[in-house]
């Protein structure tokens, strides 16, 4: 609901930069300005970009650790209360509760339910899926794939204000600048 | 930036520890030829621990150094020559493989044709399990491991003196057929070794888990040699904290390998409950619990829990106790696996184990110590080690 309205009057500008350590000297200054709502776009991964761009820790981990010892856990009891609760059969005369025969089980779904936690947490976490932004309606932007490196600074960033961001863009190197909104 | 080439990385005055390390090893032979004069019999199984403790390590530096050129690594270049020097010590291992040969009767029960004689299962097998095809075996073994590693020693060593792009290219031709016989080597050197021990019992999986221990320890005693020389004050810059991050997450991963091997081996016994292949663990759940309790937590569930987040990886005081103490779990975790063929309770002539240890280990230790001190610490003419030395994980 928040998100809905927000978007409707979101405002970006885009600045472009020469390459890649002139993006990781942009990015550090518009860090320093103490912008946060702002991203970094290049044809590769660049190292040091997150230190560059103030990026803390994602918490994804604990997430990921959470709903892993969930389906340890789960996984365990689920197999422990089938064969040795619920529906009691002897194989091979092994005893009921046997943890070796229920570990392949634990693991399986430990890993499987780190996974999914890992794909929808990052997801929900990058705010994704969304159907549009309105980076894609420049069209100077479509060299990202290829040989452009570019800054942009949403306007839901409370250090936000148009003409100062865009003349901090300017400071920094950024060329081409542009203002995109949906 | 940097200019390595101006700098020779040698290590200065540190050539002491190399001294202490062969009086230890004196001492420790000490203890042996005591050992070997009071209790025949234990002291071989003590010998076999503890050289297959350094044994492995050894092969585990080999199979570090190959998958290093097989996969065109950057990010490991500042350890290479850790690696190749830790791999180098099989040269002096293959010596101390003589002592084992001279106690075949004493460890391995299948030796002895008035026993194979009378045992139908042995006597399948002694196409296989005989004295002269087990010496030659190990020939073959150790000859292809040093035939392996003083190749690529050499050629890293020519690189020092002037870099040619063939020599790279020579250790990756070296190393992709080097992998194949590794692993061959190894499976059979762990079946020979340690497997026919027991020679009723048999395990696919062996050579693995062998193997995985292997790669182990030898990452651990890597991170340990790096962090105590960085505390010395060498190579500060060059191998860094993002360096201590991968080996620590190699230091986790193959935790994990070792542990995955080691329950799947133990899990499909279980599972088909034939008595020949689980009297190995019933011996070893009846008389050794508490080593087998202390192998599955220490070995897999602490390393695993401590390991995991960032944090320790990249703490250096917890990577120094976790590589000392995964290499201690490797040691009890060969003790485990070669004791109960000789004895049915464990820590019984302790003193001769302690004492094989400290005389294979100093003397292995003064021989890696003298390769650390005559080269240089990094490969100094690698074109990558600039690359290297900058690795930056995020």
């Amino acid at each position: 609901m928040r998100m809905a309205k927000k978007e409707t009057k979101m405002q970006v500008i885009l600045a472009q930069f020469d390459g890649a350590e002139a993006l990781l000297d942009a990015a550090r200054g518009v860090r320093d300005a103490g912008y946060r709502k702002f991203d970094c776009h290049s044809p590769y991964p660049i190292h040091g970009m997150n230190s560059a761009m103030g990026v803390t820790r994602s918490y994804l981990g604990f997430i990921v650790g959470t709903v892993a010892a969930i389906g340890l856990l789960g996984a365990f009891y689920m197999q422990y209360w089938m064969s040795a609760v619920d529906y009691k059969v002897i194989i091979s005369g092994k005893p009921f509760n046997s943890f070796q025969a229920f570990l392949p089980v634990v693991f399986a779904l430990t890993v499987l339910l780190s996974a999914f936690a890992a794909f929808i947490g990052s997801m929900m976490l990058n705010r994704l899926p969304r159907h549009n932004h309105p980076l894609f309606s420049s069209a100077n932007f479509e060299r990202v794939t290829d040989d452009g490196f570019f800054i942009s600074v949403e306007s839901g960033d409370p250090k936000y204000e148009l003409k100062k961001t865009r003349e901090l863009l300017q400071s920094l190197g950024g060329v081409n600048v542009e203002v995109l909104e949906t | 930036m940097m200019d390595f080439r101006e700098n020779t990385f040698r290590l200065s005055s540190d050539r002491n520890f190399g001294k202490a390390a062969l009086m230890v090893g004196f001492v420790g032979l000490a203890g042996c030829i005591a050992g070997f004069a009071i209790d025949r019999d234990h002291f071989f199984f003590s010998y076999l621990t503890a050289y297959a403790f350094w044994l492995t390590i050894g092969l585990g530096g080999l199979f570090f150094t190959m998958l290093h050129h097989l996969t065109n690594a950057t990010w490991s270049v500042v350890l290479r020559r850790f690696s190749e020097n830790v791999m180098m010590v099989l040269l002096f291992l293959a010596i101390l493989f003589i002592p084992i040969i001279a106690g075949i009767g004493n460890l391995y029960h299948w030796s002895h044709h008035e026993i194979v004689a009378g045992d139908p299962v042995l006597k399948e097998k002694s196409l296989y399990l005989n004295t002269g095809f087990f010496i030659i075996r190990a020939v073959i073994y150790v000859g292809i491991w040093l035939f392996l590693a003083r190749g690529l020693y050499k050629t890293s060593l020519a690189q020092d003196k002037g870099y040619a792009e063939s020599q790279t290219e020579r250790m990756k031709k070296l190393s992709a057929p080097g992998m194949l016989l590794f692993a061959f080597t190894v499976t059979f050197a762990a079946f020979d070794w340690l497997m026919s021990l027991d020679a009723h019992w048999y395990s696919t999986a062996f050579g693995v888990y062998i193997f995985s221990g292997s790669l182990l320890s030898a990452l651990a005693f890597i991170t340990l040699v790096t962090i105590l020389l960085r505390q010395k004050g060498y190579l500060a810059d060059l191998i860094t904290l993002e360096h201590y991050h991968d080996l620590g997450k190699l230091l986790f991963a193959f935790t994990v390998f070792w542990g995955y091997i080691a329950f799947a081996q133990y899990f499909l016994i279980w599972y088909a409950n034939i008595p020949e292949e689980t009297i190995w663990y019933r011996v070893r759940w009846l008389g050794y619990r508490p080593l087998t309790l202390l192998i599955v937590f220490g070995h897999f569930v602490i390393p695993f829990v401590v390991l995991i987040s960032r944090g320790a990886k990249r703490n250096l005081t917890v990577m120094k106790i976790m590589a000392v103490w995964l290499l201690f779990m490797h040691w009890v975790d060969l003790y485990w696996v070669v004791m109960p063929s000789h004895s049915d309770r464990p820590l019984v002539g302790l003193w001769i184990d302690i004492a094989a240890m400290l005389g294979i280990g100093g003397l292995t230790l003064w021989f890696f110590w003298r390769r650390m001190a005559s080269q240089p610490l990094v490969p100094v003419n690698d074109p990558r080690l600039t690359a290297s030395a900058q690795l930056i994980s995020d």
